[in-house]
């Protein structure tokens, strides 16, 4: 039996991810990170009773994560996948930001994961195991315009991710962040048609990713195989470079 | 209750599984320094381990870095510390 915690679990990614691990590894528990929207992820706990709960977590609070993973603990014994999945953006130029947008960007999208990796650490090091799954962007590695505190955010948290690989190798825990380019979820869907018809120019396979598509990786970083990968920044992106 | 040269060998073991050393027992005394080239050579990665590994298997907490420093010094200090604690069952 696995214990797997997905933030941002009432997203279509998050939601993808936790179908995946659900669907593929039947001994599998997943919890669903979520803060104040969370029907869909109440529908994926109905579809998977008993295996998939959800779990209050506001990611950039440290006394919510200590919570959530104090509930999952008790209940499971241990706690072996992190996927830092939450995150938000505010697009808009340097010089018309708020600083609330980029402040409220980079918490949301960085102090988290150094939060939930903080959280989990100690009790993953207790037992020489653990899987730690950042979700990054391609913004990290080519920032569009009008991104600047998100790309600076998700660039943190490749460097988090390689950083704390080092520090915890020897521990038996990885520690790889994931960079998806253009998925199709609900963030996406509300992209101009003629803005969407581009952006499919400019990639490669000239189509967006698929929830699924982000997932697979996810489950592999995530299994016992991957053992001898960490510090890893993957890009899921249909080839854009 | 492990203590004396019991609780010793006891932590040497402990380091040489939790640490991946690769040292005999024989290798480490109860006075061999834990940090630095002139002792084990271990850094501060090691330390953070240690220190998950000393509460897993002798209940000992060590809170926060000052206490880490003082404990963590050799094995030596490192029993000293669980006895005065109480030592292991």
């Amino acid at each position: 039996m696995r214990s797997i915690l997905i933030t941002g679990g009432n997203g279509g990614l998050g939601l993808g991810i936790g179908r995946f691990f659900l669907e593929r590894f039947p001994d599998d528990r997943v919890w669903l990170g979520v803060r104040s929207n969370r029907g869909k992820a109440e529908a994926l706990v109905a579809e998977f009773e008993g295996r998939c709960k959800v779990v209050d977590l506001e990611v950039t609070s440290k006394e919510a994560w200590e919570k959530a993973v104090s509930t999952i603990i008790d209940s499971d014994g241990q706690i072996d996948v992190l996927v830092n999945n939450a995150g938000a953006h505010q697009d808009s130029l340097l010089a018309m930001m708020t600083d609330e947008a980029w402040s409220s960007v980079v918490s949301s999208n960085l102090d988290s994961v150094f939060l939930g990796c903080r959280a989990v650490i100690r009790p993953m090091m207790a037992r020489k195991f653990g899987r730690i799954i950042n979700i990054a962007s391609l913004s990290a590695v080519l920032p569009p315009l009008g991104q600047t505190n998100y790309a600076a955010a998700k660039a943190g948290v490749v460097a988090l991710s390689q950083t704390l690989a080092k520090e915890v190798a020897r521990a038996g825990i990885t520690v790889n962040s994931i960079l998806p380019g253009y998925i199709e979820t609900e963030a996406l869907s509300h992209m101009d048609p003629d803005a969407a018809k581009r952006a499919k120019m400019g990639i490669p396979m000239r189509r967006f990713g698929r929830p699924e598509e982000v997932a697979a990786a996810v489950g592999f970083l995530a299994c016992q195989d991957a053992s001898y990968v960490t510090g890893s920044a993957l890009k899921i992106d249909g080839g854009i470079f | 209750m492990a203590q004396g040269p019991e609780l010793r060998q006891q932590i040497k073991e402990m380091m040489i599984e939790e640490l991946m050393l690769d040292f005999e027992l024989s290798e480490i005394e109860d006075q061999t320094p834990i940090f630095g080239a002139e002792g084990l050579g271990l850094d501060s990665v090691d330390a953070l381990q240690l220190v998950v590994a000393i509460e897993k298997t002798f209940g000992l907490k060590i809170a926060d870095a000052e206490k880490a420093k003082d404990v963590l010094q050799s094995v030596e200090t490192i029993a000293k510390e669980i006895e005065s604690n109480g030592g292991v069952s």
